[in-house]
């Protein structure tokens, strides 16, 4: 049976909600970063910009919002297409493969953006 | 001749379903597609389907015309009909009983969990409930419904899964019982909406205010119902 237990906050409203939210914070950082790539910066400029503090931590919550937002839009799919409904109960085992697989992706990217953004 | 194609399924005789060709004469006439379902069965008395007043009031004749949804009975030839060709499936999503009878089980399971019915632990009074004419009008656009199910089964989210979204009509319903100015029940109710297939599978496509026989708008209803659950987190 296809379950809530994977979803991000278990409630509807809580995944809705953050769908939103991180939605409107992906949206303002690819605003700000595509007015930045269009004035056309070198490395100079590039480089000051990311040792701003502001920029950086803008840029993670960028990228933890891209985690989240994926989390929930990925959940969705595969709880629609990955089910016992759909596949027999291969659906479950696929389902929780790929649910596994899109958390270590997240996972790794998250860490690895600390790593790039602030140099460690 | 109205070239119509039709979804023969009978499973105590056929092991696959399969689609069937017959000739209709309209006489160039705009019936409805229930007229021609009708010529279809007096040619071929094995052929199966549900209708009932054949005026878009019990909602029981709800097929897929041609790829859309609707009510047979209401649905004129010139509405769904191109290159004189007609295409009838059962409605899609639920299981096939035979031809074009579909099993909806699944569907007014989902409807008795929303608990359609008022629900008021005050007193009752002498005489009866009383509403004002604005809170009476919030309930329009929502007792119309017919339950004929053309809406939830044009929802993908319904298809995907129909033992856990409730669908448009039992959402609608769901609102229906939520605006009523009468009913104590409210808290209860939302309560039970907030896990993330109830409600929040509808991710707004429409194809339910599309094919709704009575012009419903079940997505505006889910919308409300969202705005409450919001509300009531906040
Ligand atoms: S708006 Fe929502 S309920 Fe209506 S068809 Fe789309 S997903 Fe289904
Ligand atoms: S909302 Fe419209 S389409 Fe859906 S069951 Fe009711 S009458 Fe039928
Ligand atoms: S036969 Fe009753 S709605 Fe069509």
């Amino acid at each position: 049976m296809v379950t809530a237990v994977t979803s991000l906050g278990r409630s509807g409203l809580y995944d809705w909600l953050m769908q939103r939210v991180t939605a409107v914070i992906l949206l303002a950082y690819f605003l700000f970063i595509g007015a930045v790539v269009i004035s056309g910066p070198g490395y100079a400029e590039w480089s000051a910009l990311f040792s701003q503090t502001w920029v950086r931590v803008f840029s993670m919550l960028a990228l933890l919002s891209l985690g989240a937002h994926a989390w929930v839009g990925l959940w969705a799919v595969f709880t629609d297409y990955f089910t016992e409904r759909m596949m027999g109960s291969a659906g479950n085992v696929i389902r929780l493969v790929a649910q596994f697989v899109t958390g270590i992706i997240m996972f790794t990217y998250t860490v690895w953006g600390i790593q790039i953004l602030w140099g460690l | 001749m109205l070239q119509v194609s039709i979804y023969r399924y009978n499973p105590e005789t056929d092991a696959e379903p399969y689609m069937q060709d017959v000739q209709v004469d309209t006489g160039g006439k705009d019936l409805m597609v229930l007229d021609v379902m009708e010529m279809i069965k007096a040619q071929d008395t094995t052929v199966v389907y549900r209708r009932s007043c054949r005026e878009g009031v019990c909602g029981s004749d709800g097929v897929n015309m041609n790829g859309v949804n609707g009510l047979a009975c209401v649905t004129a030839l010139s509405k769904v009909v191109k290159n004189n060709k007609l295409v009838l499936r059962p409605l899609p999503g639920l299981p096939v009983i035979r031809d074009l009878v579909v099993d909806m089980s699944l569907f007014y399971a989902q409807y008795e969990k929303v608990q359609p019915y008022l629900q008021n632990d005050t007193p009752a009074p002498a005489i009866e409930r009383l509403q004002s004419p604005e809170e009476r009008e919030k309930l329009d656009g929502l007792y119309e419904c017919i339950l004929c199910a053309c809406c939830s089964t044009s929802c993908p989210s319904f298809w995907w899964n129909p033992d856990r979204f409730i669908g448009p009509a039992g959402l609608l319903q769901s609102y229906r019982f939520l605006a009523d100015s009468r009913d104590t029940a409210t808290e209860a109710r939302l309560a039970k909406l907030d896990d993330p297939f109830s409600v929040f599978r509808c991710h707004g496509i429409q194809n339910c205010v599309n094919v709704c026989p009575k012009g419903l708008n079940p997505t505006r209803a889910i919308g409300h119902i969202r705005n409450m659950l919001l509300t009531r987190a906040t």
